[in-house]
């Protein structure tokens, strides 16, 4: 047995025909160790979803393989789908059943019961047993992802796939969330799951980056960060609109995304960021803004991944 | 495993169903509204037909005759025209169906024996009204030739053994098993027959492709579960609906016509049970094969009307293009409708129906093949 609970090699699946195809997942490879948290991040349509379902024997690749736990998802598909929990993007329980009857049928679906997991459930079905007569339909989005995270571990699975839990849930419990994956990862199963969120994704303990079917990088959150190559200054002043604009004429400016209040200056490299920001208020101040704020700044993941859709995208480089 | 997979599957669907505020009320309204309202607006009975008559002889028999047809209560004369032309332009407009034209020296040619001809022209727009009120007009004229003939007879008895009577063979029918042609009585068992149709065909293709649709069948195709498992979780609750609207039905057939089946009812039941396993076998290939719970609904929709309209609920099947009949050999609906008429107005027994029992199993079968190959737990 090796050490990698997860292993694509050249997993490709293309969409449609002729011209109108999509090449939906293209030649991907990523290994997820066991036990490990593996974020996989990307903008929508990058192909996160298609590769879940070719993880988890739901469509069969064009090309490639991929193996969990030691089975073929081609092969021995019939033994990935006892070992094995999904929680497809959509909320997709039966909402008309209630809590307790969700839990029933999708244990009774893999030949358990809800006593004999209770215990690997209990951290998170805890928040849910109070609504356990309630149907699922009326539950609020944050209660009916947990509700769906404890359906994908009724049955006790050694792998678990999410694709994209938290999307259109609050922030409150969208932490809640990912400290209760945190839990289950503790409890030895490997967890991967994808997010659109960069803030989400310093929890996992190795991140893919997804985009357009392939996958561009993958290591630490920490090690991708360190390995930004430009020299970023946060910039604020009074006329945001017009700010983005001049910053990126800015001499020595090599791109400029919003973040929030912020603009993210990344510097060509060469030139202390310190000597660039005496630079850039004085060319600020002469094009007629004020209230200028200029600090110099660590990389996020955020800014490793503006900085890579706009490299092979394209499509985020003009925002 | 599998017994306890299956039971807690159907568990899951009868509670599903039965949260399902418009369920309940489907089984046993739509069977009453569909036997209560469609047997009168599908009749076929004639009244008051509007006539322009056309009278080129004003004679006492021309007279006589129309009195005649007009007593008859499916006729109305409402206008009198001097022309055929004009008699036609009533009809043009819409305000009368037939034109009645007496010819002139009628009285004459009558009294004398010889053969005497009315000229009738029936608006065709609706055939079936046209065939039915030409049927009626002729059946009235007949009847009037031949007493005005006898009273004749009677009233000159020497003459008569000199006269030639134009002699005539007259075919009596006699309905059997549904002797007052009573459209009520003849259109239960195919109403029937079409709510199982509907049960079968629209209610379980709608199920499963709602599933796919709220990506619940994502979550079970990901789960260790037999597919024969699913399906049969799916389909014994729409068998057992089936079942239930067969018999809410036949239930409300006695109590608003009185009609109750000559034929064995566990033979009524065995043909209505496989005809739905067939149809649900239908519904499940259609959601096997459509992407969205609005596309099974269409494809469905598009097939069942063929099937009904084929399958002679509404109309019969010998008065169809010889073509077309070729196409109704191929209709599950139409041995259906058939067998269920049988048994239900003629008492047929089970060795009088093997056709339609080999006809139904097979599409059963062929249906239920279809959906078996089609749906997939992975997707290529």
């Amino acid at each position: 047995m090796s050490d990698y609970s997860v292993s694509a090699r050249d997993l490709s699946k293309k969409f449609g025909h002729g011209h109108h195809a999509v090449q939906a997942v293209d030649g991907v490879s990523f290994d997820v160790k066991k036990g490990e948290l593996f974020g996989l991040i990307g903008p929508d349509g990058a192909g996160k979803t298609t590769l879940f379902r070719l993880l988890t024997s739901l469509m069969i690749p064009d090309s490639g393989t991929a193996v969990v736990e030691g089975f073929d998802t081609v092969k021995d598909y019939r033994q990935i789908r006892r070992i094995i929990g999904y929680m497809p993007g959509r909320f997709s329980l039966y909402q008309d059943l209630s809590v307790e009857e969700n839990l029933k049928f999708f244990a009774t679906l893999f030949g358990s019961t809800v006593a004999k997991s209770y215990d690997s459930i209990k951290p998170i079905y805890r928040y849910l047993e109070p609504f356990k007569k309630r149907m699922a339909g009326k539950l609020s989005g944050g209660m009916k992802q947990k509700l769906a995270l404890c359906c994908a571990l009724v049955h006790a699975p050694k792998v678990l796939f999410l694709d994209e839990p938290t999307t259109g849930v609050d922030p409150v419990s969208r932490k809640e969330f990912w400290e209760m994956l945190g839990t289950l990862q503790e409890q030895g199963i490997s967890i991967v799951a994808s997010t659109p969120y960069m803030n989400e994704a310093v929890r996992c303990h190795r991140i893919a980056f997804v985009q357009n079917g392939k996958v561009s990088e993958c290591d630490t959150p920490e090690n991708i960060r360190r390995r930004f190559p430009h020299a970023i200054l946060a910039v604020k002043s009074r006329d945001t609109f017009t700010l983005l604009q001049d910053l990126r004429k800015f001499p020595g400016a090599h791109s400029c995304y919003s973040f929030g209040n912020y603009q993210h200056l990344y510097l060509h490299s060469g030139g202390g960021a310190g000597d660039a920001a005496d630079r850039l208020r004085a060319y600020l101040e002469d094009k007629g803004h004020h209230d200028i704020s200029i600090q110099p700044m660590e990389a996020s993941i955020e800014d490793c991944f503006m900085l890579r859709m706009s490299k092979e995208g394209g499509r985020y480089g003009d925002v | 495993m599998g017994r306890k997979v299956l039971k807690y599957l159907l568990e899951k669907e009868f509670k599903q169903n039965l949260r399902n505020p418009i369920m309940l009320p489907l089984i046993i309204v739509l069977p009453l509204i569909q036997l209560v309202v469609l047997p009168f607006a599908a009749t076929y009975e004639i009244r008051n037909v509007e006539m322009v008559i056309v009278d080129n002889d004003h004679s006492a028999f021309s007279r006589d005759l129309e009195q005649k047809i007009a007593s008859s209560g499916y006729f109305r004369t409402r206008y009198h025209a001097p022309t055929y032309q004009e008699a036609l332009s009533y009809i043009e407009k819409g305000d009368a169906a037939v034109v009645l034209e007496i010819p002139q020296h009628f009285e004459n040619d009558l009294g004398d024996g010889r053969s005497a001809q009315v000229f009738l022209s029936v608006d065709a727009v609706d055939g079936t009204q046209a065939s039915i009120v030409e049927a009626y007009l002729n059946g009235v004229i007949q009847d009037y030739a031949a007493r005005t003939l006898r009273e004749e007879a009677l009233q000159s008895q020497v003459e008569v053994r000199n006269r030639k009577l134009p002699s005539r063979i007259q075919a009596t029918a006699q309905m059997r098993f549904n002797p007052f042609l009573d459209y009520q009585t003849y259109m239960v068992p195919g109403i029937l027959a079409m709510l199982l149709t509907l049960v079968g065909g629209i209610l379980a293709a709608l199920n499963i492709s709602g599933e796919r649709e709220l990506g619940t069948l994502e979550q079970i195709n990901v789960s260790p579960v037999r597919k024969s498992d699913y399906l049969l979780g799916k389909l014994i609750p729409f068998w057992i609906m089936g079942l239930l609207i067969t018999l809410i039905g036949l239930g409300i057939a006695w109590l608003l016509y009185g009609l109750t089946p000559r034929g064995s009812l566990p033979t009524l039941l065995l043909f209505a049970t496989i005809y739905n396993i067939g149809f649900t076998g239908f519904g499940l290939f259609l959601s096997s094969v459509s992407k969205s719970q609005q596309q099974a609904m269409f494809v469905a929709f598009f097939f069942l009307l063929i099937f009904f309209l084929m399958g002679g609920l509404f109309t019969p099947v010998s008065s169809m293009p010889h073509w077309a009949q070729y196409i109704v050999y191929l209709n599950p609906t139409w041995y259906l409708i058939d067998a269920m008429r049988l048994i239900i107005l003629k008492g047929s027994g089970f060795a009088q129906l093997l056709d339609q029992f080999y006809a139904i199993l097979s599409f059963a079968v062929f249906f239920n093949f279809l959906a078996l190959i089609t749906f997939r737990k992975t997707a290529k």
